[in-house]
């Protein structure tokens, strides 16, 4: 027994240390692989390197001691916040399709700029937050691969499972021209630039079904989850919010990044985002509305105290910045805009944890609540997905424009030419 | 699931036969009100645990300690070790009703359909199985069972698996009942075909209307295996409010079968898109 303890002590040291030092090189790299200057930045690196040490501790304590140890779930309550996670992950990662598809399918010049950060984002999303959580979450994490050949085509998480799969491919293709301007393999770009509008298209077809199927996981529960959210349109409101939220995200992402890293940001890019969220809100508030009501389900906001105020907060979220979309004097500002994203966020995180968490409890006679390491882990994983976009946006040509085709020369903006000449004049 | 046929009858086309291989050309399953089912008669329980006893001595756990049997203290709830136990429900002013838990084996489960790598099987005699070869470890059937019975080996840290009843598959297979079954000292439960279990249900709530006032299994859910016989209704004994007569896993099937739909009509349009603003692009130029 002492032996084993001697042991588990071991893996912690270890893993705590190593994170200490990936913590130290991150943020050296962060800080332009210099040390910290200002007090501000000492600050950030103290704050990166406790929560990575923390998150050394959290990991090998998970997979040396298993789920039952290390988190409060239970055999009531089987699935905790790190599902949660995969569940919020992918809803904003859907920017990156959003984004995508404006830009390859659509075609609308606006949003070109903001085209590589987005993806990026999503790709980040996808690999740490679905992939990287469910390695956590799976008590079985090692047969993680399984679902590629053990086939179950009435599962909607096979089909989940899929998609993930299929659609991280795709995201390889669009965030692949991003690495490849940096280490200038023409040929390969040049390939790569001819599968992108098919690949694209898959995107688009994969992300519709699993972000509404991450909303059927929950039609098998009838009897457990709260009628404030159960409902058969769950997958058509999923599938809404995630639009909301790709919309949200990508107005986020693209201010922090342009703005963090001075880079010139068309002011259209930020309203025309806002623009193209209000009436996806608008339709998504109308069904829960008209759903609830059909269903008869209001009585529950006064049944449920906590279910209740969450539930209240949720609407609250997404319909306050209504007042901001709706008025075009504000909604013409790209601050506006900005702020009526932050709420929208928080609202469909907000909705989907309630869906996968809070709205749960009462009929599963639980009072789950994360344990530290599970919170942790999932600060963890977020921080990853943060750091790494702060040493691509560093180091990679993270805020040039796309080419998208051939004939978008023809008609190319002052900017975009001069992207393009930066860009030729770095390959020679 | 008639719908799930029907859907692919009518659907049978070449792209979606790429889709959809694996559901084309399954072999049609046995009908499940075929298969094997218990009766549980409740009027006969007198709460002994030789059932709960004989299922931890057959799956290879230390039995009850000899002073547990019969009334008494013991985890009182499923887990993975304990597959069956008997639930003393205080039933108020009424005697307290000893109720017999264990998997339901349901005709069309809602573990089976969840688990996304067919870890769980209802096999055609009627078991619901788990092979804990090809588990995961997602921990969805936890989640979606109607009857909360998977349990988890929440403290092994490489390989745990879900603890649940497995209708003795082993035994029935070289003809012998469950050994929960075989170890009922008063009758509680029978052992036979379900269709015929459900036929003796009836003739005993005919031939004893005072005795027999409900019998629980029929059609929750689309109907399960162990069938429950009781002189006081379903909520009482500690059963599930709020199931639906239809199988759980239609609920979600409605969503599953429009996957085809939407990647032909989403991709149609987006190639539409794709081609009016190629040619419009070219235009401008």
């Amino acid at each position: 027994m002492n032996e084993i303890n001697w042991i588990l002590a071991a893996f912690r040291i270890i893993g705590v240390l190593v994170m200490m030092s990936a913590a130290v090189f991150a943020c050296w790299l962060l800080s332009g692989r210099q040390s910290p200057k200002r007090t501000s930045e000492v600050f950030g690196w103290l704050f990166l390197i406790v929560l990575w040490a923390l998150g050394g501790y959290a990991l090998t304590s998970r997979y040396a001691l298993g789920l039952g140890a290390v988190t409060h779930l239970s055999d009531q309550f089987p699935w905790g916040i790190w599902k949660g996670l995969v569940i919020c992950g992918i809803a904003f990662a859907a920017g990156g399709f959003l984004t995508a598809c404006m830009v390859y399918i659509f075609r609308i010049r606006t949003f070109y700029p903001i085209l590589r950060p987005v993806v990026l984002t999503a790709y980040l999303g996808y690999i740490l937050s679905a992939t990287g959580s469910l390695l956590v979450d799976l008590g079985r994490y090692h047969q993680i691969w399984r679902p590629i050949f053990y086939w179950q085509d009435q599962s909607v998480l096979f089909e989940i499972s899929w998609c993930i799969i299929l659609y991280s491919c795709v995201l390889t293709v669009e965030f692949a021209p991003i690495l490849l301007d940096k280490l200038g393999w023409n040929r390969v770009s040049r390939v790569i630039h001819a599968i992108t509008v098919p690949f694209v298209i898959c995107g688009v077809i994969l992300s519709t079904l699993h972000q509404s199927s991450l909303g059927s996981l929950f039609l098998i529960v009838p009897n457990k989850l709260l009628p404030l959210w159960y409902t058969p349109l769950l997958p058509i409101l999923f599938f809404l919010s995630a639009l909301i939220s790709g919309f949200a995200m990508a107005i986020f992402v693209s201010a922090l990044s342009f703005w963090i890293f001075r880079h010139p940001l068309e002011p259209r890019v930020l309203t025309s985002l806002a623009k193209g969220m209000t009436p996806v809100l608008l339709v998504y508030l109308f069904l829960r509305v008209a759903d609830l009501t059909a269903r008869n389900a209001w009585v529950y906001v006064f049944r449920y105290p906590l279910q209740g105020t969450t539930f209240t907060a949720e609407m609250l979220l997404l319909t306050l910045p209504l007042f901001v979309l709706l008025k075009t004097r504000w909604s013409g500002r790209r601050r506006w805009a900005f702020a009526a994203a932050i709420p929208v966020i928080a609202g469909v995180i907000l909705n989907r944890l309630n869906v996968a968490w809070i709205g749960l409890l009462p009929a599963m006679h639980s009072n789950y609540f994360p344990s530290w390491i599970e919170i942790t882990v999932v600060l963890n994983l977020v921080s990853y997905g943060v750091v790494i976009f702060g040493i691509a946006a560093r180091y990679l040509p993270l805020f040039e424009h796309p080419d998208i085709g051939g004939h978008s020369h023809a008609s190319t903006t002052g900017e975009h030419e001069k992207a393009i000449v930066q860009l030729e004049a770095r390959h020679v | 699931m008639i719908s799930r046929r029907r859907f692919f009858q009518t659907t049978a086309t070449g792209a979606l036969a790429a889709l959809g291989a694996r559901s084309l050309f399954a072999e049609t399953p046995a009908d499940p009100h075929e298969g094997a089912g218990v009766l549980v008669d409740l009027t006969r329980c007198i709460g002994c645990r030789a059932c709960e006893n004989a299922c931890l001595v057959r799956a290879g756990f230390d039995p009850l300690p000899a002073a547990t049997i019969g009334y008494g203290a013991g985890e009182g709830k499923l887990s993975f070790r304990t597959r069956t136990f008997i639930d003393f429900r205080d039933g108020g002013t009424e005697p307290k009703q000893p109720v017999k838990r264990q998997c339901m084996h349901c005709l069309e489960p809602a573990c089976v359909s969840v688990c996304p790598v067919g870890a769980l099987e209802k096999t055609k005699s009627g078991p619901v199985v788990y092979r804990e070869n090809i588990c995961i470890g997602c921990r969805y059937c936890i989640l979606a069972c109607p009857f909360n019975v998977p349990k988890y080996e929440w403290d092994n840290a490489l390989m745990p698996r879900v603890g649940k009843c497995d209708f003795c598959a082993d035994r029935q297979a070289k003809g012998q009942s469950p050994a929960c079954v075989a170890a009922c000292p008063t009758g509680t439960l029978k052992f036979g075909k379900r269709a015929e279990l459900l036929q003796e249900a009836r003739e005993r709530m005919d031939a004893q209307p005072d005795r027999y006032r409900y019998v629980y299994g029929k059609d929750v859910v689309g109907g399960t295996s162990w069938i429950y016989l009781a002189d006081r209704a379903p909520e009482e004994l500690g059963f599930p409010q709020g199931l639906p007569k239809e199988p759980l896993p239609s609920l979600t099937w409605r969503a599953i079968s429009r996957v085809p739909f939407v990647v032909i009509a989403v991709g149609l349009i987006l190639a539409v898109v794709v081609r009016w603003r190629t040619r419009n692009v070219t235009e401008q130029a």
